[in-house]
Order: C-alpha cells, then structure tokens, then sequence
C-alpha cells in the first residue's frame, strides 16, 4: 500500500466525524428541538386572568386569531433584559400578545408590570405551574407562536431579540397570513 | 447605497479571484506565458476591492449606519469611537471579511516580493492563494453578507458584546488572522512545489521566511488573546483549554513542528515529505479552526453566533482543500527520501524529536477538542475532557522538549558528540541544579512545580546563552551572528521565560474568594487588602459599581485598585472588570463578584499571580526571534537569485543549493 | 546497514515509541478526565457515578438560592422541570448567574447533596447551553414515555 494516502485517509475519518457533528448539531439544535409540540395544537387550558383573579380566560378565547404566548415571571431576570424589546417592537407583529406569568406571586408581577410598562394585550396567570407543564415549559422567558387553528408553529427559549423577531417571528407571522388568505 | 458598494465590490473580487486562481494554474500547467502573467495583476485588482469592502464596512461603523444589520448588531449610538473600528471585526460576517483582508495582503505581499521566483512556480503559488481566496469569498457571499439590510431600520444598534469592548482585542483577531492567514503562503508554497514537480529544497528557502513570519505573528495573537482572557473573563486564569483557544493553539503546534523542520530540509534535505506535511497541516488546521470556531459544533465560551449552513460550507471546503492537497501529496510526494544521511545523534535528530513532540501535542489537542463529537458519534453521552487532561498530556509531551532543547545548538548536523555537547552545556546544568537546591533550601515550602519550572528554566536559558557565548568566541567579528541565529536564540531563550512563567504561577498562585464588608482587610502573606466599598460609577456607555480596594504592604499602600461590575445599558449585560496591579514578579489582581447580604459586603476574588507576566513575555521573545530570524539573508533576493540561476537549477537535488557559510562551525538551528 | 537504512531505521523507531507513548498517556488523561453531563433525573435514577466527579446540568430553580450570613457558600437546586438535585456551592458565582438561568456545575456528590467546585454559566446569546437543552429535552422525552410522571 503506499504509505502517502494515510494522510489522506485519515482526514477523511476527520471528515466523516465533523460531518457528524454538524448533523447532530443541526438536529439537535437548541431552537430547532425542545418542544414535541410544535405542529401540534396548543394545550387547551384555563387560568385566572392577572388582573381579574376570579375571571379566567382559556384557549376558547383565544381561538380564531393568531397569538404570541410569551412566558415571564418577575422573579426572572433574563425576561428583564427581554422587556424592553416587547415594549418597543410588540405591535409590530401585529398579532396578540398573550403575558403567561410563571410561578409568579400576583403582586409580584402587577408590581414588575407596572414598573417596566405592561406591552400585553392579556396577562394569564399560572401560579402553580401546571398549564407550562402541558406546554412543555423549560424555563423562562419563552415564547411560542400559536396560529388561529390553534397550532403551535414556533417556540422559542431565552429572551427574545430584535434580531428574532425580525427573522423568526415576522416572517412566520406573514407566512400564516398567506395561509389564511388563500 | 454606499453598502450596496461593499457587496458589489466583495463581488468583482471573487470575479478576479477566481480568474487569479484558473488562469495562471493553465498557464503554469501548458507553459503559456501570457496567462502565467496573469496571476499578480489578479492579485493587485482582488485586493483593491476587498480593501473597499473593508472600508466601507468601516465607514459604515464610524457613521452608525444601522440599516446594514451587522452595524446594528454590533454598534450601538455611545459606542466609544475607537470600538467602532475593532466593532468591524467583532462578530462572524465581520470578521471573516478581515480574514478575507488579510489573505489579499498576505497574497499581495507574496507577489510583490517574489519577483524573482520561476514564473510558473510563482503562478502556481498565486493560483492556489487565489482558490483559497475564492472559496473565502464565496463563503462571505453566500451565508455571511456583511452588507445584508435590516428592514424597518432600527433607532439604535444593539451594542457590541461588552466581552469584546477592551483595547487588548482591537488586536488580538488581526494578529490571529496573520498567523492564520500567513500559513496560507507555506501551504501554497508546498502545493505549487508538489503541482510542478520542483521538490528540491528551495522551495523550502523560499517559503521561510513567510513561514516564520507567519509563525510570530500567530505567537503574538494567541499571546495577547491569553493576556485579554486573563484580565477580563474576570477569573484570573491565562489559559483554559477552550475549543476556541485550541483551534489557534493546534496551527501553531503544527508551525512550530513546521519551521524546525523547513531548516533541516532546507539545510540537509532530509525530512521532505514530512515538510510537505506539515506545510499542509499547519493551514489545514488553520481551516479547522475557523470551522470549529462557527459551525457550532462545539459549545464554547466565545464561539460566534453559528449556524448549520455556514459550517456545511465550510466543511465543503475543508474537504475540498485538504483532501485535494492530500491527493496531491499522495500522488506525488517524494519517493525516495533525499538528503544527506544523519547518525543517530546529531541536530537531524534532534530536530526530529521536536517535531515528534509538537506533532503528537497537536494530535493530542485535536482529540481532547473533538471528544465530544466523538462521544455523539458513539453515542456514549455528553462527554467533555477538561482542561486537566490537555495541561497533563502537554506537559507529559514538552518535558522531553524542554530537557533536550539546549542540546540542539550544540550537536552538529549529520554526527553529533554528545559528550562534548553535554561538557559545554555542563555549566548551565550545575547553574540550573544549584540555583534550583538554593530556592528550595532558602525559600522553604515551594511546590516542586515550582522548582522544576525553575531548573527547566535556567536550564533551557543558560544552555542557549552557553551557546550564544561560544559563537562570540569561536567565530571571527562580523560573522558570528546570522539574523536567522539570533531569531533562534532570542525564541528559545522566550521558551525559558516562558516555562519559568508558567510553572511558577501555576503552582504559587494565591486565589481567594473572600466575603468582605466595607472597611475590612485581608491578609494575604505580607499584604494586606482593604475593602473601602462600593459606590456608582459611569462609563459611556455603562453604568457600573465600582470597588474601591487598597493594598498596603509593611503599612506602605502600593496599590489602590478600582474592580467594576458593569451593566451596558443597551443589552443589559453584566460584565466583570478585573482590576489590577501588574508587576514583573507578581500581579495583583481583584475582581468584584456579587452583592451578599445587608450589611454592603461583596463577594471579593484576589488573586496574587507571581511572574504571570513572564508567560507573554516569554510568547513576544519567541514572536520577536520568528521576525528576526525572517530577516535572514540566506532567504534575500541575492539567495533567490542565485537559486534561480541556471547553475543551481542543475544543481543536484540532493545537497543544498547554497554552500553552508558557517561551516565547519556549527551551523545554526532555528 | 546502508547509511539510508539506518537513517530510516532511526526514524521509524523514534516515531514508533513517540506514538506508543502518546497514545498510552492519552488513553491514561482521557481516562482521568472524561467528565459526563447529567441531568438532575439522571442523578435520580441512579446513572451518574458515586463518589466520582461529573457535570450537573440544569435550571437554577426560581426561589431557591440561600446564601449563608458569614461566608460566601450558596445552597440552590438545579432542576430539569421533572426533578431536582441540591447544589453546595463555596465560592463567587458567575456574572450570568440568576435564578431560571441554566448552568453547568462540576463536582460530586456528597450526602445527597451535589457539592460544586465549579459552576458555568454560558457566555452565549442563548440562555441555555445546548448540552443543558439535550439534557432537558432527554429527560422530558423519558418522563413523556413513563405516564402519570411526577413533578
């Protein structure tokens, strides 16, 4: 055998095995996995609205119009940084914006709310947890993009940024327009 | 408008890199002239443009331009003026136009200085920088336009990650770059010399000083890439063994191995093929890392933003480059091992074991970064080798390095005596012994770490002033120093500044993580740090606390520190401002971590790191001895001329071109 | 011998015995120093080592960081949403460091109790560490297997 083609073959094991990585990678990408959900209907569910404890509010209200679940809770931090960006670019989705309050003391949140500006055009509460359970909630903040058909379509984990709303978000949003339209 | 430029200019270079790479490999393959001549004109005209690419990326930068989306990513309106420029490079696209940019530098260099190489060589070289070119650009095109608009333009940018605000990495990627980059010359070099046959030993002479070149300009990014780690990570450490760390870290195993062995090659004609391997390997990792680096295969501390299509691309092209050159090897390495023959002990084999060492380190490196892949492969779960492993098998494979390095100068090409070697290194060694006894009986409880690290040094620094000392005496004035033994005097004696660096500080470092409250003091050997507490400060664009600790030694304050935790206001990150007080036998070193309890005590880190400045003086000794030993006059236009003339291209393949101006003293290694 | 034979001879041997080396020493530190990644349900089900050190992933839980009074350890609980595991920790924690963000610590555990000696929180523009996320969406995938799971 000529010894020269060694080199050759083994870079071609190296080749095999980062061509491995980035498949698994790409399959396993954080954004791309976490929710078995997506394509699925959203759970359906009812909970107490924030702000009127003893009215609730469920996905049959919901239902019809697409909507942007965004999951926050006072006592996390990253959804702080996140804020900001719902106060300022919210509206331009054009599409409702569901506050899903996680694990949160009421007070807690209506005081977080009323401090940093509430961007929401309806606050749910889930105080003990079981509806993001049903979500498949890891954490917050998260945001999952929920069509009229109630089908979930997009979720995203971490604070969400200008960047992902104008390259996740948007086009989703007029991708399920089109749908509508036609 | 004025970006759309940019893209139209990043455009017309890929045109002409692409014509810079076809048209002179046909001519240099046909033998036709015209479209050899070609190659340099494609040069000159592709660096043109990416050049205006560049500037306008800039421009758009320094007039906070946030409709291009990669200014609005990574500026921000208070973004100092100065960050607005190193901002360029701070992210993916950006960075990779730099990296663009400095190949067509590199290239243009190559063409302008080698006037005097065969024309068809000299087209090859160019035809295959060009490819490279080629496929870089493509790459920016196609997944990472810089110039890409962002609709509805935002008020304000995002801000550059605060990690990246510091002036140590305005440097740090160009120089990287130009270590990278540069071994992109050795690479072409060898695949020109390999593509017409012409594997003699100078094009070994002519790739050189490029070599080196390169070599201490990657010495410099990696060092000053460590320097910024270890005063804004905030953890006090020099090195981690990061993938991002280790991506530069194997191409400059890889080069080191490489110019060690291009000098016997060039000198004795041993050791072809495995020069021609190396040559590939230094680049192909240099490949590798960029692929590591943004394909997001691994997880990293500071990886870039990744994305699947961009590391499909550039595994494309690995394969493409690598293998290509690979087969070429194959196909048409050297059959029969040339040059002269060598005993066992002699410089040839010392040479060989250096490049035995650092070749298996760098496999090493490989393996320990790639491991996690390794473990999906196999699916043995989510498997990752600490910094443990690297710190060990890297030492375990330098001991031998370190121990025999000061023989090197000293044992002769081709039959080496290694009791005379071992006679006139004798003073060094005893030194070394004596000097390392009187630390450990005078000091007390010093680690043995330490201690080895101590002897190493001396060991390895005497030996080569030894050396140095002997040439002074032996060889008439005038003649007793080639700029090419300086450089190698001046790197090794880097090697053991280094070594005493790190050793020390790895072993008798003091870190502690204390709890203070305001007015407090900590005692740390014979100094004391006070804790006066915390108040608001502000920065441009930042808001921080800022402590304020004052170091007294003997009752005499030597220090008054300033630690920060900043808040930048645009992205809300937190970022950690190490505070401290360099010094050439020890660092003072302070950082703030968090607020805990009522009463306003902090969390406090001190660290007191003795010599850690020794580890990047050492890395710039070793970058200075690469520059100088470039300037060498062996590798002159006179060498190259003479090389070229009909008399040395006759000239038999087995012996060196030039007569060997030292003999019969020993020549130089590098 | 030829002098071409020996030289070879001399270049075959010293790359055999640096290879042997090296592989040996490297089969010895990757032996060392492999470190796993496991989820707090992983713990619990009794698939991470005993006694020896490896990588906890997870989610700092929301209101579960106690600090002591006089020192700078920290009491929290990782968890990935299904289970949840103890963390002692001595030490400054990193900037990123907050309840509900993910972190990697390493270290062993002791009494039930996973005592750090290191804790990571990503320096990435995602929140969550993807060997985390895996981790987490490894644990669902088994808890979605396994119906009426607990939480």
């Amino acid at each position: 055998m000529n010894t020269r083609l060694l080199p050759l073959a083994g870079f071609l094991l190296l080749l095999a095995l980062l061509g491995f990585g980035i498949w698994w990678s790409s399959t396993h990408d954080l954004r791309a996995v976490p929710s078995p959900l997506i394509g699925k209907p959203a759970p359906s569910f009812d909970l107490p609205l924030l702000y009127e404890p003893t009215r609730s509010f469920g996905s049959a209200d919901l239902a019809g119009e697409p909507y942007l679940l965004n999951v926050f809770g006072s006592w996390c931090v990253a959804c702080r940084d996140e804020h900001p960006i719902l106060m300022r670019e919210g509206k331009r989705l054009g599409i409702r914006l569901v506050g899903f309050n996680y694990k949160d003391e009421p007070d807690d949140a209506k005081r977080w709310l009323a401090q940093f500006g509430d961007p929401y055009d309806v606050v749910i509460a889930d105080y003990p947890g079981k509806v993001a359970i049903d979500f498949g909630v890891t954490g917050a903040p998260e945001s999952f993009l929920v069509d009229g058909q109630g089908i979930i379509r997009y979720k995203y984990i971490s604070p969400i940024t200008p960047q992902v709303i104008a390259t996740e978000l948007l086009p989703r949003i007029a991708a399920m327009r089109q749908e509508v339209a036609r | 408008m004025i970006p759309e430029l940019g893209q139209f200019a990043l455009i017309l270079a890929l045109l002409l890199s692409v014509v810079q790479c076809v048209l002179p490999l046909i001519g240099a393959h046909s033998g036709n002239r015209a479209l050899m001549a070609v190659a340099r004109p494609a040069v000159a005209g592709q660096t043109v443009f990416v050049v205006a690419a560049f500037a306008i990326l800039t421009y758009a930068f320094t007039s906070q331009d946030f409709s291009v989306a990669y200014v609005a990513q990574n500026s921000n309106s208070l973004l100092p003026w100065f960050y607005r420029f190193s901002a360029v490079w701070g992210a993916h696209e950006g960075s990779l136009l730099l990296w663009i940019l400095i190949l067509a530098v590199w290239s243009v260099a190559v063409a302008a200085f080698s006037r005097h190489l065969p024309a068809d060589f000299m087209a090859r070289v160019l035809g295959v920088l060009g490819f490279i070119s080629c496929g870089f650009l493509l790459f920016t095109l196609l997944t990472s336009n810089p110039f890409a608009r962002i609709l509805p333009v935002p008020a304000d940018g995002i801000d550059l990650n605060p990690m990246l605000q510091d002036p140590g990495l305005i440097m740090h990627p160009p120089m990287l770059y130009m270590g990278y980059v540069g071994f992109s010359v050795a690479f072409a070099f060898a695949i020109a010399a390999l593509l017409g046959g012409r594997l003699d030993v100078r094009w070994v002479r002519w790739s050189r000083p490029w070599t080196n070149i390169a070599w201490a300009f990657l010495t410099l990014g990696i060092a000053l890439g460590s320097w910024w780690a270890y005063y804004t990570l905030g953890w006090g450490g020099w090195w981690f063994w990061d993938p991002v760390e280790n991506a530069s870290f194997m191409p400059w195993l890889v080069g080191t191995a490489l110019i060690h062995s291009q000098a016997v090659t060039e000198k004795r004609g041993s050791f072809r093929a495995w020069t021609l391997l190396l040559a590939i390997f230094a680049f192909s990792l240099s490949l590798l890392g960029t692929f590591l680096v943004r394909s997001g295969v691994l997880t990293s501390v500071h990886a870039f933003a990744t994305d699947p299509e961009r590391g499909v691309f550039i595994l494309v092209f690995l394969a493409i480059v690598v293998g290509g050159s690979l087969l070429i090897y194959a196909l048409r390495a050297p059959r029969v091992a040339g040059g002269e023959p060598f005993a066992p002990v002699s410089r040839e084999t010392a040479l060989l074991v250096n490049n035995l060492m650092f070749a298996c380190a760098a496999a090493t490196v490989l393996l320990g970064t790639l491991y996690p892949i390794i473990g999906d492969a196999f699916s043995l779960g989510r498997i990752s080798v600490g910094p443990p492993y690297f710190a060990f098998m890297f030492i375990m494979l330098m001991i031998p390095v370190v121990l025999l390095l000061p023989f090197g100068p000293f044992l002769k090409w081709r039959q080496g005596n290694p009791v005379a070697a071992m006679k006139s290194l004798l003073p060094a060694l005893v030194t070394a012994v004596v000097a390392t006894l009187l630390a450990w009986l005078l000091v007390g409880d010093l680690p043995v770490k330490a201690l080895a690290g101590t002897a190493a040094s001396l060991w390895v620094g005497l030996g080569i002033l030894l050396f140095a000392l002997s040439r002074w005496r032996k060889a008439a004035p005038g003649r007793r120093f080639t700029p090419e033994m300086l450089g190698m005097i001046c790197a090794h004696l880097g090697v053991a500044v280094f070594v005493a660096g790190v050793m020390i500080v790895e072993s008798t470092s003091i870190e502690r993580d204390v709890r203070m409250v305001p007015n407090q003091g900590v005692e740390i050997g014979s100094l004391t740090f006070q804790f006066e507490g915390v108040h608001e400060a502000r920065g441009p664009n930042f808001t921080a606390e800022q402590g304020t600790i004052t170091v007294t030694e003997g009752g005499r304050t030597i220090a008054t520190l300033h630690p920060q935790k900043r808040q930048y206001m645009r992205n809300a990150q937190v970022q950690t401002e190490a505070a401290l007080k360099p010094g050439v036998f020890r660092d003072l070193y302070v950082a703030l971590g968090e607020p805990v309890g009522d009463d306003g005590a902090w969390a406090v880190r001190i660290y007191v790191k003795p010599f850690v400045r020794w580890i990047w003086i050492g890395a710039l000794l070793m970058m200075l001895g690469g520059f100088v030993a470039a300037a060498d006059k062996r590798f002159g236009v006179v060498a190259r001329l003479r090389d070229t003339s009909p008399s040395a291209r006759d000239g038999s393949a087995n012996s060196p071109a030039l007569p060997d101006p030292e003999s019969p003293l020993p020549n130089p290694g590098t | 011998m030829t002098p071409t034979r020996k030289r070879r001879l001399i270049i075959i041997s010293l790359v055999l015995a640096a290879v042997a080396v090296a592989a040996g020493l490297t089969v010895l530190a990757l032996q060392q120093n492999m470190t796993y990644l496991y989820s707090p349900s992983e713990v619990e089900a009794g698939e991470a080592p005993t006694g020896a050190r490896f990588r906890l992933g997870g989610v700092v839980l929301e209101h579960s960081i106690k600090r002591a009074d006089d020192s700078l350890q920290v009491d929290f609980i990782v968890t990935d949403r299904f289970h949840q595991m103890p963390v002692k920790y001595t030490g400054i924690l990193p900037d990123l460091f907050r309840e509900g963000q993910s972190i990697v610590a390493s270290g062993s555990v002791e009494d039930g109790r996973f005592v750090a000696t290191e804790v990571l929180a990503k320096h990435d523009e995602t929140y969550m560490p993807k060997e985390v996320a895996d981790a987490i969406a490894k644990a669902k995938d088994t808890h979605a297997a396994e119906p009426g799971g607990s939480h």
